[in-house]
């Protein structure tokens, strides 16, 4: 009896012991087995592509989408009517074989469409489909912020399957450009709201690639279009992964869980050095700056602004901040387009002049405090940016200490984006601010420069000046390139002596890719062709139809 | 019994309303707005004001509100980001981040209650300074400095992908492979989640027990000449984990409410994740909801460990 009490005792001592010690054991032996799988791994080569992106999208819907992540699924899935040609100078047909403009009091544009393209779903596309792109888009009812680029059109309509012609009120030639908005189908849309249909997540276009699937911030798919009216795209597939933090991404570029990574300057000597990697750059299409607000009686002389700008080391807070990959620039335009007037030079760093023309201005350092002062007032402002920006953070920095050596006494702040915008630019309540603009391929700034836009408009350092105002009405109401060139050319002279900004630099833009991509061609044989792939300046990814993924990588002489 | 129910839920229910009232009007009269939050040259104002009004946003904050509970039971609250209904966003993303907190919540009992029973038996022995020291280290690192040096480390070691749940050149797996896979993107976050996690549950296990072997029938038993294998493990620990049981009340807010930090570093799809990019783009509809029902759950969840204090300690009677 008493011998049994304590067999029984022990059993359930046993019993208790051990399914206190089995989870351990078991999770090492688990991690144990997946440590050899892992490392037990043979490479792949499949022909397709792994993008990465920070945020997921949101509407796979070119009417709607706002987000870069969106636009880019849209533009493997959409098409256009016209998009830019490769040196972002000109355009060419997508959807649209070709269009004519008529100039006039109230041009007219009509656009020649393709016949025989086929929607995903086996439909074929027709003007119709435009027309409807169109009247949702002006639907006050959806929400697309893409209504502001078709305010001007007074009449958009079908004159038979295969032409569209839009009637515009006034000449307004940045309006071709927005004749690359991705077109949507009719027939799958009309009854449907709009805003909260689920095509805006399983979406049916015309582009070179399909959609499959999407799995929330995880990832979207798309595979080749086989009946895509230029012809198959190489690729089989693309995979549009998401990974919120690019420090990650980078990790999954290495281990080839990615095949393309947007490279920062910091990091592009490290991955020149990685030999299945390419790096190709090109500047962005916008630039940084330093905006005055000139409704503050400091900033309001002319002298002053340039004197600003001369005391800035453009040249080395680009070498420092940007590790030398930005080009300085001296007007509102980026440097590598057509527009950019590359006979206005930037204003040399000159500590020299600058202060002559401070002093010229009236502002002298008279009480020997360090600080110029005019009448009794030292020179004093409060420079802000926003936050989660490390380049204008490192910008604000720098030009602090570079206005201090002018004896200009800044302080630097950085606030939060939502109460940056509503607090100070949006109140005008600020001195002067870091910020930067990304723009589209047409020069017409407009919304920016143009005085009638400092009320409610985005000219919020509140510029004005009558020539530059009457050049820019010019600008958009003429449709030849040439004599576009030549007023933005102008524009940009003008601008570059008022510096209501302190025209920062272009940041360049770099990306990785696994160099076992190439472009693939039919020669006259059939053999398969391959040439390296090439930055234009319309982006890395132009010929993407043409890129493929070679068995074994023979690259043409 | 049943008084002490309905009082309990009606607290629950004016507590909740209480919560989405103040959460409301902190998320409005935050700064910014989910439309103003561009800027682009290329959108007029008028249009800007123009989806204001589509999204109801030019209406009084209490309308607005009204307007969210009625949408939010009627089935037509659609996100701002999207246009897609909030419950189904949400919901789609509930199974990962439950995943991947019941795994490393496994982690952690199974890791922390063993070891703190051995700090107990071996108070102040070598070992016992050691994993002291060890949970100590774990928590005070933190996570996502932690996971970085993790990811970078297999990374280097085994060129494999780690982030997101599963990799994406996965041609030429066969089901194995395929759920190998699975388990090495799940086992990592939920391994950092748990070094985290592990410290107050050893710590608290290891105080409970030092307290019971102190206790009369304790000694009781070890004058009876009771081995003192069982004397800890037979009666010691039985008793230490009482108080560990009330502790599940906290799990279902914890297992439901995702990990904003672990979420981002992993890549891992969950609420966290949805709540912390609903916030940056001042989604109010995916926020408040998200806001509420963690609420709910919460309060869920101090309701349950408040009956389960009953069902464990026959002493406490509610009436």
């Amino acid at each position: 009896m008493h011998r049994n009490d304590k067999l029984l005792f022990s059993a359930k001592l046993m019993k208790i012991k051990t399914l206190l010690f089995i989870p351990p054991v078991l999770f090492l032996i688990v991690l144990g087995v997946n440590l050899l799988f892992v490392s037990h791994r043979s490479p792949q080569r499949v022909n397709q592509l792994i993008m990465s992106s920070i945020g997921d999208a949101s509407f796979l819907n070119p009417i709607l989408a706002q987000d870069s992540a969106s636009s880019d699924i849209n533009s493997f899935v959409f098409n256009g009517l016209i998009k830019y040609d490769r040196d972002l100078q000109g355009f060419v047909g997508e959807l649209a074989e070709s269009w004519k403009v008529k100039e006039g009091e109230k041009p007219e544009i009509t656009f020649f469409l393709r016949k025989g393209v086929l929607w995903h779903d086996g439909k074929e596309f027709t003007a119709e489909d435009v027309k409807f792109t169109y009247d949702k888009i002006m639907d006050e009812k959806t929400n697309t912020v893409r209504r502001s680029d078709y305010e001007l059109v007074e009449k958009a309509e079908v004159l038979d399957p295969y032409t569209f012609r839009v009637i515009y009120k006034q000449p307004f030639s940045p309006g071709l450009q927005t004749w690359g908005m991705g077109i949507i189908p009719k027939h799958l849309l009309e009854k449907e709201d709009i805003n909260t249909t689920s095509f805006n997540r399983r979406p049916v276009g015309t582009g070179p690639f399909r959609f499959v699937e999407w799995v929330t911030d995880e990832k979207i798919v798309v595979e080749a279009n086989p009946t895509y009216f230029q012809g198959r795209p190489h690729l089989d597939r693309i995979i549009y992964r998401i990974i919120p933090e690019v420090s990650l991404s980078e990790m999954e570029l290495l281990t080839k869980g990615v095949d393309s990574y947007g490279v920062s300057p910091h990091q592009f000597r490290r991955m020149s050095e990685i030999d299945f990697l390419k790096i190709y750059s090109q500047p962005a299409l916008g630039y940084t700056y330093i905006g005055y607000n000139l409704k503050n009686t400091l900033f309001q002389d002319r002298r002053v602004r340039q004197a600003f700008t001369h005391a800035i080391n453009r040249e080395e807070i680009v070498q420092y901040v940007l590790y030398g990959y930005g080009a300085v620039i001296s007007g509102p335009f980026p440097s590598h387009l057509w527009y950019y007037n590359a006979n206005v030079k930037p204003f040399p760093y000159d500590p020299q002049k600058a202060r002559a023309l401070m002093a010229e201005a009236g502002w002298k350092d008279t009480d020997g405090d360090g600080v110029l002062d005019k009448d009794g007032q030292p020179f004093r402002f409060k420079l802000i940016t926003n936050s989660g920006n490390d380049v204008r953070r490192d910008v604000g920095v720098l030009v602090q200490r570079q206005l201090r050596e002018l004896g200009v006494d800044v302080t630097f702040e950085v606030y939060e984006w939502s109460v940056f915008l509503k607090n100070f630019i949006n109140a005008k309540h600020f001195d002067a601010c870091i910020l930067g603009w990304g723009l589209s391929p047409d020069p017409d700034d407009y919304q920016i420069w143009h005085s009638s836009q400092i009320e409610r408009g985005f000219n919020f350092v509140s510029y004005k000046n009558p020539e530059v105002d009457r050049l820019w009405e010019e600008g958009r109401r003429e449709y030849d390139q040439e004599k576009r060139k030549k007023i933005y050319w102008r524009i940009h002279e003008l601008m570059a002596e008022d510096q209501p900004y302190t025209f920062l630099f272009s940041p360049i833009g770099m990306s990785a890719l696994q160099n076992k991509f190439v472009l693939v061609e039919n020669g006259p044989s059939g053999q398969k062709i391959y040439r390296p792939i090439k930055m234009e300046k319309a982006g890395l990814m132009y010929d993407l139809i043409d890129w493929y993924v070679p068995g074994e990588t023979v690259m043409e002489k | 019994m049943t008084s002490f129910l309905l009082r309990r839920l009606l607290q629950m229910f004016i507590t909740l309303i209480g919560i989405s009232i103040i959460s409301w009007v902190i998320i409005t009269t935050a700064p910014g707005g989910p439309i103003s939050l561009t800027m682009d040259p290329k959108i007029s104002p008028k249009i800007i004001e123009q989806m204001m009004k589509n999204y109801d946003l030019d209406k009084p904050v209490y309308q607005q509100y009204f307007l969210w509970i009625k949408k939010l039971f009627t089935g037509k609250l659609f996100s701002f980001k999207d246009g897609r209904p909030v419950l189904e966003k949400i919901w789609e993303r509930i199974g990962n981040t439950l995943l991947l907190n019941l795994v490393a919540t496994i982690i952690i009992f199974s890791l922390a209650i063993p070891l703190g029973v051995f700090s107990a038996r071996k108070q102040y022995s070598m070992m016992d300074r050691l994993t002291t020291f060890g949970v100590f280290l774990g928590l005070s690192i933190p996570g996502f400095w932690l996971a970085y040096l993790i990811i970078l480390g297999t990374v280097e070691l085994f060129g494999y992908p780690v982030l997101g749940m599963r990799s994406f050149v996965t041609e030429g797996f066969g089901t194995t492979e395929i759920i190998l896979d699975r388990i090495w993107h799940l086992l990592l976050p939920a391994l950092i989640m748990a070094i985290h996690g592990m410290a107050g549950l050893s710590r608290y296990t290891r105080s409970s027990m030092l307290e019971v072997i102190r206790q009369d029938y304790i000694r009781t038993a070890k004058a009876k000449g009771v081995p003192e294998e069982t004397v800890y493990y037979r009666h010691g620990l039985r008793n230490a984990l009482l108080p560990i049981i009330t502790l599940f009340g906290f799990l279902i807010p914890g297992l439901i409410g995702g990990s904003i930090i672990m979420e981002s570093v992993f890549a891992w799809p969950g609420i966290g994740r949805l709540a912390y990019q609903a916030v940056l783009a001042r989604d109010y509809p995916v926020v408040m909801t998200i806001n509420t029902i963690t609420a709910v759950l919460v309060l869920l969840g101090n309701f349950i460990a408040d009956l389960l204090y009953g069902v464990v300690d026959p002493r406490i009677r509610y009436g």
